[in-house]
Formats: structure tokens, C-alpha cells, sequence
């Protein structure tokens, strides 16, 4: 089996095998990080574009890197650097791109849905790197990696996933992977952030921290948008960390092998207590070290890649 | 339809058609008798007069002109997007003979001049009657009244800030008041833009799906429902733009059984389309009031049925490719559609069981005509010719080819509809064809 797909633009609409074989390829991937020379020759020749419209960081390093152990030819341009704070539409920025023959676009961009506009204007697969408040499946399948690595089979699994959840695309992603997978989640959060009608894509809704915890075999905890005012929907930092922050007082209270996700960057203290980003439980770098394998695995399968080919001497 | 004039003549027989009038359409075949641009006679049966051009329309029914209450021609400042003749070119392709402007140009028609400005235009395209709405409040600021006396005698048939809700209380209230001297309506774009907050489409499963901001129905119950406030307060003239929520309309409902003044309007796309069209992130379903649930639409629909919403309106809203090709929440609001309203009416309400053909031509025509309290929207002898032959059963698919307006943003683009506005006439003359396009400049 291969990927029968020219982009990947969200988990929403790929099947549990396609999950699996990503996180497959992944793995194997994860292994060539072990060795004193972490690059294969696989994208020789082809360029990808790194193409940032909203400012990352953690992101677009984890794609540079999985395209360098690639050995791909990068190009990267953000919007400060763009012609698009001249007014640019997007299609002829996606245009010109296409003119200029590149094998592969990954995208990040503040508008929802933009990911899905270029997949259908440019004829190279296209990878989302988040849209707005819509998606992030590199994301996604990175967290589910992670949970896979500690748990096996999702099926029955409780992930319990704690946040702004309507404003949230690393939240959308992971419902809908882990949905796939058939793992039970679980979101938290204050109303405002978690609005009911959440529940219709197959998740339970609970706004008891303490309840939403006491059963879960993994926290996924939610970076808070300190930047959103007004219109965050909570109070401030410190009625957030005191109503819906992870503190020890909450870990003590998790079942003993449950773990703790965070998709980065942390705000200390606010969505997660200090103690806890560095304690025993969190998984945090292993997060960041699959992000780099699953983006290796993404682009080798869009490129054609075979996975068969991919010999276990290649890639270990 | 027998077709072999070049010209219009001065006089001619339209005959063959079934009359529709009253929200009634007649049992029997009947005739026009047009003579130097007005209805000289008009009956069932065949006329007694005999070696006039006739025009054999056997089978089509004929309607007066329609009337749309909420239009935007963008002119003058976005002449790319409309301008009045282009404009008026859709309008007759749609079958409406006369059509309300909005204000919200640039400048803004917030003075007498202005308003005189778009009449002319109107009247040098001469496609269909332009009757401008002027702004309420100056430069649409919603600050100051605008000079509304001034713009009445100029020709202004009606107030609305339209585009810019009016947030002030105080200022609403008082036009309402002010306007009663003047016997035209106060048009509300209901919207508290304290509750929609830069929402760019409607709040629900949809916009939380696709993670897009969202735009609560409360949002606009709750700018109703003080509107009709000051409409009962004051005893003056409301009539509420493109309702869209199930709340809306009931508001409405409760408010005309206490004996408020106040109308209302529907458009074609809020009557046929829900959220789930945003699903694809097309901004050709992106307008504001938004899209809504399934029961809004029901709601709506039920609304023109029994009459609590007057009247159909297109709220047509040209704007470019180039616009309509942004992202979803960066492209601008609004679709266009005078020229698939009176389908979209056929494919939606009249086969949809809400309405019949009958009660459709009146929300297109008299109602709108009562709401502007002008002598329109009806085929009288002695009043103009202006009327429609229609074909309710053709159907035809909407593509950018088939679309007259200088914009192509509509909603309907790909969709099948039944129902055809087969020709236009104004005063008489012919401003529509649409078998011979030719036949119209």
C-alpha cells in the first residue's frame, strides 16, 4: 500500500490505514535520527517550498529539517519577506510557484482554508502546516505517534484534550486522527472555549478539569492565545491557570502511567504548571523529535515514495 | 413566443399569456393591449382589436414588472465591480423594471446631489427604473442625519445606512421619527456588531468545523428586535433588510400582530442555501447576514408565505473575481442575484410547496411596490407597461456566461434552476430577451 493522495490538508478526510502507514514510515525514519549521519538521498534534486504566511518557529525548523534529511532543495519564505504585504492575492502568488516548477508546497497560513485553495490551484502536492483555526495534521499525527509510542493500539484509549478548542487546529487535527484510530477523547475547557456543539464531531465534552482528567491515559494540553484579548473568552492568565491549568495538584490525580502532551511553545504556568513541563510525566521532546520523522515520512509518501523501497538498510 | 420584430412598434398586442395579479393567476389565456408605452388594455380571452402587431406568447404567463427593494450598483467608486447601466442591464435580465440603490458608495449618496447623480444614471442607461436609497446618517458614519428631507425631494425613496448597521440607538430612533414627515421607509441592516465581532460566517456546527469566526444569530435577533422598538416608540416606518434567522422572523411576526409599522424583506439566497454550502471555504457563499440553518431557511420561506416578510429582495451584491478569490474570511461580503431571484423563487419556494407561482409574483412585485408606497408592481390600464413574459417550467444552468451583471459572484453558479424570465419590457419597450440577446444592447 501506498499513499493514493496528492496532499495531505487535514486528518478530517484520511482513512485510519493512511494514518497508520505515515506513522509507519515515521518510525522508520525516527531510527535514522540515531545515527552519526542522519540524511538519505531520497528527494535528491526536487525543491519543496516552505511557504509561511502566519510566523512559526517550531514548525517550519521541524519541516526544514525533515526536507535537509531528505536531502531535498529548500526554499523558504515567510510573509515578512513576500510580495504578499503588497497586496498579492494568493492564487498568484500559488501561480507563480507553479511556474517556477516546484515539487512540493507546505503551507502555513493565517486564513482556514487556504490549504485546501492551493492544493486545488497548484498541480504539486501540498502539505497544510496549519490553516488559521482549521487544521494542523502534521501536528495531529505527530501527537498520535507519540500516544502510539506509549500505548499501542489507540482503540478504547482515553486522550483527553484540555484548551481553546474552537480556536484550535492542533485540537481539530487530533480529533479527527485519533477519532479514526478509534482512541476515546475527551475536551476541557471553560464554554467559552469549548462550545458545545464540539460534541457533534465525536468527542465528549466535559468542563470539570478534574473530571475530564480522572480517567484519561494521556493529557493533550493546549497552548492559551494570550494574544486573542478580548475575545479570548476567559478572564485572564491566572483564573485560566487556576481553573484549567495542570498543575501537580491535577497529575496527582491521574491514573500512574498517564502522560502529558504539550504541541509547544508552552506558556509556563498558564495552561501548565512549571513542575509539570518539567516532571517525570511529559512527553514534550519526544513530541518534537516524532514531528520531525512524521514530516520525513509525509513528504517521502506525497514525492511518490514507495514504502516498500523503503529498505530497512536505507533507513537504519 | 412568435418573435419577428426588429423593433418594438408604438403599438402591439402581447397575447396568449396567462395574467398574473392579485397573487392570482388567471385560468385563461389573455392579451396586452400596449400603446405608446402604457397598458391600453389588458383582459382575458382575445382582444377585439384586429390588424395590430401581436406578439404570440401562447403558453408564458405575464407579470408586472418585478420590483427589488435592495440592490447595490456600487456607483460611483467601484465602477469595476457594477455601475448603474450594468447593473440595470442584470436587473433586466432578472425581470425587475425597477430596482432600489443602495447608499453605501464612494462617496456615499448622503446628499441631494448624489441622489440625483445615480437617478441620471439610471435614467440615461434606461434599462429599468433606479430609484436610490440615501443614507441616513452623513458619510454613513452614523453620527449626524443626513439631509433626508433634501434627498426626498431629489428623488430618495427610501433611508438606510445599509452595509454599516446604525449602532446608535439615539440616531436610529430619530430618523424613524424624521421620516415619518416624509412618507419613506427606514431600511435597517440589523446587525449589533458588538455581538458579531469580525464573525465571517454564521455561528454553528459549520464555522466551528471549519474553524471560522463566526457570526451569531444573536447578532441580529437582538438588532431586530431594538429596531422595532424604536419603530413602535416613534410610529415611524421600519422595514427590516434581508432577514435571515428563525428569531428574526418571528420578532417581525409578533411585532405586525401589535400593529407596528414594520416591513421586511427576504433574499433568494437565504430563502434556498444554508451554512453547510461554506463548506469548500467558496466566498461565493460568504454574505452578510450569513447563510444560516436549515430551520432559518424553513423559517424564512414560511415568513414570505404568510406575508410577516413582504417581499423579496435580492440584496445584489457585485464584486469581483480578484475579490471573490480570497480566502474565505478575507474576502469581501455579498453575491449577486437579480437575475436567478425570480428561479431561485421557482426551484425553491414554489416547487419547495411554500409558495405558488401566484404568491411569488407578488413578493416580487406589489409587495415590494406597498413597501416602497410607490404605484408599481401592478398591470393596470392606463398605468406603464412595464411586465415580463415567464416561463416557469425552463430550466437553465447558471454559468458566468448566462450572467449579465459586470460581477460573477454568484451563489447559484452551477446549479440548475427552473424558471426563466423570458423578456423584460419597460414603459413598453423591450429590455430583455433571453433567447436573442441581440435584441437588447
Amino acid at each position: 500500500m501506498s499513499l493514493k493522495r496528492k496532499d495531505v490538508l487535514g486528518l478530517e478526510d484520511m482513512a485510519a490505514e493512511e494514518i497508520l502507514l505515515v506513522l509507519d514510515i515515521a518510525s522508520q525514519f525516527r531510527a535514522v535520527f540515531d545515527r552519526p549521519v542522519r540524511s538519505v538521498p531520497i528527494m535528491r534534486g526536487r525543491t519543496v517550498v516552505n511557504f509561511f504566511h502566519e510566523s512559526s518557529t517550531r514548525t517550519r525548523i521541524s519541516f526544514e529539517l525533515a526536507e535537509k534529511r531528505l536531502s531535498a532543495d529548500i526554499v523558504n519564505f515567510s510573509v515578512a519577506t513576500s510580495s504578499f504585504t503588497k497586496g498579492e492575492t494568493l492564487r498568484d502568488t500559488a501561480e507563480n510557484l507553479q511556474a517556477m516548477k516546484i515539487d512540493m508546497l507546505v503551507v502555513r497560513h493565517k486564513s482556514s482554508g487556504s490549504a485546501q485553495y492551493l492544493a486545488r490551484v497548484l498541480k504539486c502536492p501540498v502539505i497544510n502546516a496549519g490553516d488559521g483555526c482549521h487544521e494542523h495534521p502534521t501536528q495531529g499525527l505527530l501527537d498520535i505517534m507519540t500516544m502510539r509510542q506509549r500505548l499501542g493500539d489507540l482503540r478504547g484509549k482515553r486522550v483527553t484534550i484540555i484548551g481553546d478548542i474552537a480556536h484550535s487546529r492542533v485540537a481539530r487535527s487530533n480529533i479527527w486522527g485519533l477519532g479514526k484510530l478509534g482512541a476515546e477523547v475527551t475536551v476541557c475547557g471553560p464554554p467559552t472555549m469549548v462550545p458545545a456543539n464540539v460534541a457533534r464531531l465525536g468527542v465528549k465534552v466535559e468542563y470539570d478539569l478534574k473530571r475530564a482528567v480522572a480517567k484519561a491515559d494521556v493529557l493533550n494540553i493546549l497552548r492559551i492565545q494570550l494574544e486573542r484579548g478580548a475575545g479570548s473568552g476567559f478572564p485572564g492568565n491566572r483564573e485560566y491557570h487556576r481553573m484549567y491549568g495542570v498543575t501537580e495538584d491535577v497529575v496527582r490525580t491521574l491514573k500512574p502511567e498517564a502522560f502529558i502532551m504539550h504541541p509547544g511553545p508552552m506558556n509556563r504556568n498558564v495552561e501548565i504548571a512549571s513542575e509539570v513541563a518539567d516532571g517525570p510525566r511529559q512527553v514534550i521532546l519526544d513530541q518534537v523529535a516524532n514531528g520531525v520523522a512524521v514530516r520525513m515520512a509525509l513528504i517521502y509518501l506525497l514525492s511518490g515514495g514507495d514504502p516498500g523501497a523503503l529498505a530497512p538498510g536505507e533507513a537504519a | 413566443m412568435e418573435w419577428s420584430w426588429q423593433r418594438i412598434p408604438g403599438e402591439y398586442l402581447v397575447t396568449g399569456v396567462r395574467l398574473i395579479g392579485g397573487g392570482k393567476v388567471s385560468a385563461r389565456p389573455g392579451f396586452l393591449h400596449v400603446k405608446k408605452g402604457r397598458l391600453e388594455a389588458i383582459g382575458e380571452g382575445r382582444p377585439t382589436l384586429a390588424g395590430l402587431p401581436e406578439l404570440a406568447a401562447d403558453g408564458l404567463f405575464c407579470a408586472p414588472g418585478f420590483v427589488d427593494t435592495h440592490v447595490h450598483f456600487r456607483e460611483p467608486g467601484q465602477e469595476e465591480k457594477e455601475t448603474v447601466a450594468t447593473g440595470s442591464r442584470a436587473a433586466a435580465a432578472g425581470g425587475f423594471t425597477a430596482v432600489v440603490t443602495m447608499p453605501n458608495t464612494d462617496p456615499a449618496i448622503d446628499n441631494a446631489g448624489m441622489v440625483r447623480y445615480v437617478s441620471d444614471r439610471g435614467r440615461e442607461a434606461g434599462l429599468c427604473r433606479v430609484l436610490p436609497a440615501g443614507a441616513i446618517s452623513v458619510g454613513r458614519q452614523g453620527e449626524t442625519m443626513a439631509e433626508l428631507g433634501a434627498m426626498v425631494e431629489a428623488g430618495a425613496v427610501a433611508f438606510t445606512d445599509d452595509g454599516s448597521p446604525v449602532q446608535n440607538g439615539r440616531l436610529m430612533a430619530s430618523a424613524l421619527q424624521y421620516a415619518r414627515l416624509l412618507g419613506v421607509p427606514i431600511m435597517s441592516h440589523a446587525e449589533d456588531l458588538t455581538i458579531v465581532a469580525g464573525g465571517c460566517m454564521h455561528g454553528g456546527y459549520w464555522s466551528m468545523r471549519l474553524g471560522l469566526s463566526a457570526m451569531p444569530r444573536a447578532g441580529e435577533d437582538a438588532a431586530v428586535f431594538r429596531d422595532i422598538e424604536l419603530a413602535r416608540a416613534t410610529g415611524g416606518h421600519l422595514h427590516v433588510a434581508h432577514v435571515s434567522t428563525r428569531g428574526a422572523v418571528e420578532i417581525i411576526r409578533r411585532a405586525k400582530a401589535d400593529g407596528v409599522r414594520v416591513t421586511a424583506e427576504a433574499t433568494p439566497h437565504h430563502f434556498s442555501l444554508d451554512h453547510g454550502r461554506c463548506r469548500d471555504y467558496s466566498p461565493l457563499f460568504k454574505m452578510n447576514p450569513p447563510l444560516r440553518e436549515s430551520e432559518d431557511v424553513a423559517a424564512v420561506a414560511d415568513g414570505l408565505a404568510d406575508g410577516t416578510l413582504d417581499c423579496i429582495a435580492t440584496d445584489h451584491a457585485p464584486h469581483t473575481d480578484t475579490e471573490k478569490e480570497l480566502q474565505f474570511d478575507q474576502a469581501p461580503f455579498g453575491v449577486i442575484g437579480l437575475e436567478t431571484a425570480f428561479a431561485a423563487g421557482v426551484t425553491y419556494l414554489v416547487r419547495g410547496g411554500k409558495l405558488d407561482l401566484g404568491r411569488l409574483v407578488q413578493c416580487l412585485t406589489e409587495r415590494p411596490a406597498a413597501v416602497l408606497g410607490l404605484p408599481l408592481g401592478k398591470l393596470e390600464e392606463g398605468g406603464d407597461a412595464d411586465f415580463v413574459l415567464l416561463d416557469p417550467e425552463r430550466e437553465w444552468v447558471v454559468t458566468r456566461e448566462t450572467l449579465r451583471s459586470r460581477s460573477r459572484n454568484s451563489s447559484f453558479l452551477g446549479e440548475t434552476l427552473k424558471g426563466r424570465v423570458l423578456a423584460t419590457f419597460l414603459r413598453g419597450r423591450l429590455t430583455w430577451h433571453a433567447d436573442d440577446p441581440s435584441v437588447v444592447r
